[in-house]
């Protein structure tokens, strides 16, 4: 039978990450995304430093801050499983224990984004 | 086949350290200290959400020797992450190739995560009452 596969359909996906620029290139974006976001995070903690459990639940309560806090998160968390996924592609090579690692890591991030991202809403919704 | 006294592949010792080198390695360590520090930022959160007795315990654990210290290696690692992040990104564009501005922007990096650091923490002491 005919194989009516084209040279470059056969190796898609087969690189050591499974996946061609689409990680780099997403990681770049997420890093460009994390200036901005990181700027509010150390400046927007720094300055409501000391405060007690309802100032600091007021500063997260304001809409801005909910927002911006987690996107924080899920560009933080997004952005951590592609930077440890190369280390992960970098340092583990058996294949079994590769796969622990990737579904760790993916499992992991978005547990905490989901932790973090549930909490802050929680907040701003008073419950 | 003789066994040639060569490397086989290009491990760390063979090279001359310099800035550039020292900046990559530390990208890679902060990039996974703050990993951990993610999922203490979260922690935080969530004992935000719980109420004010099991944030204040969070917030004692916080505000410890130990705690701060391990705040303030944090903020170092964001702020040198932050900065080699941005030296990447040029770089990523084909820029700070020559061997000066590639060594310096390095360097740069290192002056730039100690001095913001400082700044976040002059503010945070100021913020709190105690500057």
């Amino acid at each position: 039978m005919t194989d009516m596969n084209t040279p470059l359909s056969k190796v898609r996906g087969l690189g050591s990450a499974k996946s061609g620029t689409h990680h780099w290139f997403i990681h770049r974006i997420t890093a460009v995304a994390q200036i901005p976001l990181v700027i509010f995070f150390v400046v927007s903690m720094a300055r409501n430093m000391g405060g007690d459990h309802a100032s600091w639940a007021a500063w997260l309560g304001q809409p801005l801050v909910a927002v911006l806090m987690a996107l924080f998160i899920a560009n933080s968390c997004y952005h951590m499983r592609l930077g440890l996924m190369t280390v992960v592609e970098d340092y583990v090579h058996e294949k079994g224990n590769r796969l622990l690692a990737t579904l760790t890591l993916t499992f992991g991030t978005i547990l905490l984004a989901a932790f973090g991202i549930f909490s802050i809403l929680r907040i701003s919704f008073g419950g | 086949m003789s066994k040639a006294n060569r490397p086989l592949s290009p491990h760390l010792q063979v090279y001359r350290w310099g800035a550039h080198m020292a900046v990559s390695i530390m990208h890679r360590a902060t990039g996974a200290a703050l990993a951990f520090g993610t999922i203490i930022l979260v922690w935080w959160l969530v004992a935000l959400a719980t109420g004010p007795e099991y944030f204040s315990l969070v917030q004692g654990y916080f505000g410890s020797i130990i705690g701060r210290l391990i705040l303030f290696g944090l903020t170092l690692a964001l702020m040198q992450h932050l900065a080699s992040g941005i030296r990447h990104l040029f770089m990523d564009a084909g820029k700070l190739y020559s061997l000066g501005r590639n060594s310096a922007t390095a360097k740069f990096t290192f002056v730039f995560s100690v001095i913001s650091t400082l700044l976040i923490w002059y503010m945070a002491y100021r913020a709190m009452g105690a500057l």
